[in-house]
């Protein structure tokens, strides 16, 4: 054989090598789009843009505080009601449920992942709204009203129906992938337990132990997802530009004022901020995701799951 | 006496805390099923035939379809697997037989990531990337960015289908003089076929939902068109458009548009999911 022959070897390698090397491509090209696109922005702007609270097309003065105010405080309270449901819903999956019922639930969970998030929106404008308007938000400000998380008008629409939505979006992805770091968790983490005496949520306290670090990662995954959600959120949180510390009002996240306003951005100086509010949120995004994957990583020793994306 | 209270306390409160897992498990299904249960009793009434066959009306006239988004969604998707499908697989394969090295590990890597950037960032920068040097709104460029958001499931699952194809079908091929390229590419990828096409439906059903990354690429559309340098419509948009309009008319349509949404996204899944138990490996 000529030594000097390209093997076929190589080419077919490389060939597959480069369809794998085309991922480095497209996030490059991300973020080369999304910063050139803000360069206008960032020149006129510079780092006031995100401590600013003023979104003015007529006068051309953008800030994305209240933006980027409400996707932390959306996606905070979606995590407040999402971690100890999804985490006690995973313990009951892996823990307590005989294995035909464990098996069929997560399924069920896992297609519900797979419902797109307009649906999410359509239900949470048209079932929760109301709903939140006529019940639940006017008992809160007649218990809870003198709390400044609840003050304002029950107006069924605003933050808390964005952290409802958002928490029912998240649950499942928390849901899965505790259950599977719990299941691999030795068995005899909670033989030991047992046979020390511990009572079962005490042998079940071990397991959640050991499971810390990829439940942690699950959570900080959903986080992920809340942040960066869009149509749901965009349809449930009122898109109004301020920030209140009550629950009750309307606000918006940098996800949703992208999609309510990208279209109608008639000026450069206005489409090149919202390019930066995306230019941010993906930073935001990939820095929480990073974290996510490698405690997920850590948690189960290199063993990779699928993450309903 | 106090030992015992102590054992008597550690139960008690062992009995309350599992009790709170089952009401966890109860309340997180029952959103879920609320949304199911509305989803068909709001929009199975406006589904029929027509909703299929027909253009959308003018407000005020009753009845009408949304054919146009239906038609567009599938354009979409298919410009969007056209594109991922092949680089995804591509990818996903050399993950499996030759991802051992620091590269393989930083492809797994960025592919993970590219699948947590949030889906409207994807479309800001199919904006830049294709609609700005187009001159405008196009299917082609909802069709990229559906194909962007597509690719890190097809990659990630075609790696996992490939690796389980049993490593004596390999050393067999490679027994009988196979140089290793023809191993990969006529014994291994047939046998992972059937694996492999699930995986791609899965990431493909999924972007048939996507909304944010279309909203400013393929725009919307609401007349008839399957121009591919032209806006079009598709279904998750006009589901948006037709729940945030004033008319009552409208909203039951958009309730119907996304019980057709959900219907094709989770049936696909399901079928899916149920037979690719049974694919032989």
């Amino acid at each position: 054989m000529k030594a000097a022959r390209v093997s076929p070897d190589r080419v077919y390698r490389a060939a597959l090598g480069g369809a794998a090397s085309l991922v480095f491509l497209i996030v490059a090209l991300i973020v080369y789009e999304t910063t050139r696109g803000s360069l206008l922005s960032i020149r006129t702007f510079g780092l006031g843009f995100l401590t600013s609270t003023v979104w003015d097309p007529v006068a051309e003065r953008f800030g994305a505080l209240p933006y980027v105010y409400g996707t932390l405080v959306s996606s905070g309270l979606a995590l407040l009601l999402a971690v100890p449901l999804g985490v006690g819903t995973a313990v009951y999956l892996a823990e307590i449920a005989n294995r035909r019922v464990g098996a069929l639930v997560s399924f069920v969970i896992e297609l519900l992942a797979a419902i797109p998030s307009i649906v999410y929106g359509v239900w949470g404008f048209f079932v929760l709204a109301p709903w939140l308007r006529a019940a639940v938000e006017p008992w809160l400000l007649a218990h809870f009203g003198f709390l400044p998380l609840f003050r304002g008008y029950p107006f069924g629409i605003g933050m808390l129906n964005a952290g409802i939505v958002l928490a029912i979006m998240i649950v499942p992805t928390i849901v899965s992938i505790s259950r599977e770091v719990l299941l691999a968790t030795p068995r005899s983490l909670r033989e030991a337990a047992h046979a020390l005496g511990a009572t079962p949520a005490e042998a079940i306290g071990a397991a959640l132990g050991a499971a810390r670090p990829g439940i942690l990662g699950s959570v900080i995954l959903a986080l992920g997802r809340a942040l960066g959600e869009t149509m749901a959120v965009t349809m449930v949180i009122g898109n109004t530009n301020r920030i209140s510390a009550s629950l009750l009002d309307p606000g918006a996240t940098m996800a949703s004022i992208i999609a309510n306003e990208f279209t109608e951005a008639t000026s450069p100086l206005y489409l090149s901020s919202l390019i930066e509010i995306a230019l941010v949120l993906f930073a935001i995004t990939i820095v929480v995701n990073g974290l996510a994957r490698l405690l997920v990583l850590w948690a189960t020793g290199g063993r990779r799951f699928a993450v309903p994306a | 006496m106090s030992a015992r209270g102590h054992i008597r306390r550690r139960a008690i409160v062992s009995r309350l805390l599992i009790a709170a897992c089952y009401a966890g498990a109860g309340i997180v299904i029952l959103p879920l099923a609320l949304i199911l249960w509305h989803l068909i009793a709001k929009g199975w009434p406006a589904l029929s035939f027509s909703f299929f066959t027909e253009m959308p009306k003018p407000v005020g006239e009753a009845g009408g379809g949304m054919a146009n988004a239906i038609v567009g969604t599938l354009i979409l998707v298919g410009l969007g697997a056209f594109f991922a499908v092949p680089v995804g697989v591509g990818a996903g394969v050399y993950l499996a037989e030759f991802g051992r090295g620091r590269f393989a590990g930083m492809v797994r890597y960025t592919a993970d990531l590219l699948g947590g950037v949030p889906s409207i960032v994807v479309g800001v920068a199919a904006y830049g990337i294709v609609v700005i040097p187009m001159g405008g709104f196009s299917a082609l460029a909802g069709g990229v960015a559906l194909g962007i958001l597509m690719l890190p499931t097809i990659i990630r699952s075609t790696e996992e289908v490939v690796r389980l194809v049993p490593q004596s079908y390999r050393e067999a091929a490679l027994a009988l003089g196979a140089p290793r390229w023809k191993v990969t590419q006529q014994v291994v990828i047939p046998a992972a076929g059937a694996g492999i096409v699930t995986a791609s439906m899965l990431a493909v059903a999924r972007a048939a939902g996507e909304t944010a990354p279309l909203l400013f690429t393929a725009l919307g559309n609401r007349f008839w068109s399957t121009r591919l340098d032209k806006p079009i419509a598709s279904l998750p948009v006009m589901v948006f458009d037709y729940a945030r309009a004033p008319y009552d008319d409208w909203n039951r349509q958009a309730w119907t548009g996304a019980l057709v949404l959900v219907m094709i996204v989770t049936v696909i899944s399901a079928v899916l999911r149920i037979t690719v138990r049974r694919v032989p490996r």
